[in-house]
């Protein structure tokens, strides 16, 4: 409960601040992609000026979907926040209970779609993270480049281990038989499921260093370690 | 060794409370040997059931400082020397006297879920079965049906009005093992959905921790009932596909009405 209570405050601070989210060449998770003509770093500039809000309200909403809708987070905040048990064998704190059978906790059942979300703001994490390797058009190793890189895998395993994901790869089908393909996609989605919590909160801390450490370095605070070829 | 205090709960369907023994305990004891001692030296009609004594017959299920666990599997010397335990009967179920309970509720769902229904044979008079397909749902097959899922799920144990809409976790484990049976040809997506309440679970993983068995009851058998539910009547994109493919685009009837809400 508190550590999820302290991302949550983290998250809206830093989205609210619109500064210090850029570091050549490192771009923090929580404004990419950008998608206004004011980010001091566009990825995809298709908003124009008349927008003058920080441009992470744009893309805060797709993770935001897929955490809270994640059967991992729901556990963990239905019991830390609904008290619906606060613990196993502890009495809920309600006395009626209707599961996620109505409004609003049967959007729940919307997960895989908060996943197709994910997807393509997970490859353009990959995109910046690769490009976080690249110093003036100079090949170059820096601390923010490895932490960014760390930050893209651990988003990675939380994201293909997802239960929506184990399900579209192959969980679906009664019989592998004939389907290798999806049989060892729905294998791989396994093994990182089964370490599923892990992901979800190594990930969720790796995106709250990640951005922590280049707002750090743009605010002057501390400086860059990197080699430059 | 030192002497082993124990509450004991006893009483029947009208009352009870829980009764103080101390008796002597020995190296290598369960829980269930000093009930057994308990009986032996102390209050010779205190009920309990138990059989294999082994972790396999799912009999000597009982709440052991209010945590759900086989007395058979549970190591006297997991505890501190002088902690005092309790052993009390599943809160789910009603009692019957002293530790023994009326886990009736559990056979009247099981009667409610369609027998395996298998696939014609093939040509060769045979019906086949490929390792791949076997692995997933051999683990659902290690329950041995002591209910401790059932007793911990908050559905049930918090609330006696969802019993009859909701069968728990034990019996989604039953129709997962069916559902992605390879042979089966029985429908059970809309059954599980409303006639056993699927939709009730919130998925807070207290049947997986108490599952003597290891079995991930949530993780590999409700979350995959609930995603299949989810494409049969949540996903505008597989029903749209349904219907390009020709297959039935039938939604189903809308959630059931629970009787806590």
């Amino acid at each position: 409960m508190l550590v999820l209570g302290l991302f949550g405050v983290y998250a809206f601070v830093v989205s609210i601040q619109n500064a210090n989210y850029y570091y050549d060449p490192y771009l923090s998770p929580f404004y990419s992609p950008c998608l206004t003509t004011g980010c001091v770093h566009p990825t995809f500039p298709i908003i124009g000026d008349w927008y003058n809000l920080s441009p992470a309200f744009l893309i805060v909403g797709s993770p935001l979907a897929f955490r809270v809708t994640c059967y991992y987070y729901r556990r963990s905040y239905y019991r830390a926040f609904f008290w619906s048990p606060p613990a196993c064998t502890v009495p809920d704190a309600r006395a009626k209970y209707s599961g996620e059978t109505r409004f609003p906790f049967n959007l729940q059942n919307l997960h895989r779609y908060a996943l197709y979300l994910a997807i393509p703001v997970l490859a353009i994490l990959w995109f910046d993270a690769i490009g976080a390797f690249s110093f003036d058009g100079r090949f170059g190793v820096g601390l923010g480049s490895l932490i960014m890189i760390a930050n893209v895998v651990l988003l990675s395993g939380y994201t293909f281990g997802c239960h929506a994901a184990r399900y579209l790869v192959g969980g679906y089908l009664d019989s592998f038989h004939g389907k290798s393909l999806r049989f060892r996609l729905w294998s791989w989605a396994n093994q990182l499921n089964a370490r599923h919590s892990r992901w979800a909160w190594f990930s969720l801390f790796s995106v709250m260093l990640t951005d922590l450490y280049i707002r750090l370095c743009a605010m002057g605070v501390i400086t860059d370690l990197r080699w430059v070829s | 060794m030192p002497d082993v205090r124990m509450k004991v709960w006893r009483g029947d369907a009208t009352g009870g409370a829980f009764v103080d023994f101390t008796v002597p305990a020995d190296e290598g004891m369960v829980v269930l040997d000093v009930v057994h001692r308990i009986q032996a030296t102390h209050a010779p009609d205190l009920a309990v059931r138990w059989n294999c004594k082994a972790g396999k017959c799912g009999s000597c299920s009982a709440e052991i400082n209010g945590h759900p666990k086989l007395m058979c599997m549970t190591r006297m010397n997991t505890f501190a020397p002088d902690e005092e335990i309790t052993v009390s009967p599943l809160k789910t179920f009603p009692v019957v006297k002293d530790l023994v309970t009326d886990v009736s509720f559990n056979y009247e769902k099981a009667k409610t879920i369609p027998a395996f229904k298998p696939k014609p044979k093939e040509a060769d008079g045979t019906r086949r079965m490929y390792q791949e397909d076997i692995e997933r749902v051999q683990e659902f097959h290690k329950c041995i049906e002591c209910f401790l899922c059932q007793d911990v799920c908050h559905v049930i144990r918090d609330h006696e009005e969802n019993k009859p809409s909701f069968s728990g976790p034990r019996y989604f484990v039953r129709l997962a093992a069916l559902e992605m049976h390879p042979l089966d040809t029985n429908d059970r997506i809309d059954l599980a959905r409303l006639k056993h309440g699927l939709g009730y679970c919130n998925i807070t993983k207290c049947c997986t921790d108490v599952c003597p068995e290891d079995i991930h009851i949530t993780d590999n058998a409700i979350i995959p009932l609930k995603e299949r539910i989810v494409t049969r009547t949540y996903d505008p994109i597989a029903w749209a596909l349904r219907r390009m493919r020709g297959k039935s685009a039938d939604l189903g009837a809308g959630e059931p009405e629970p009787p806590s809400a």
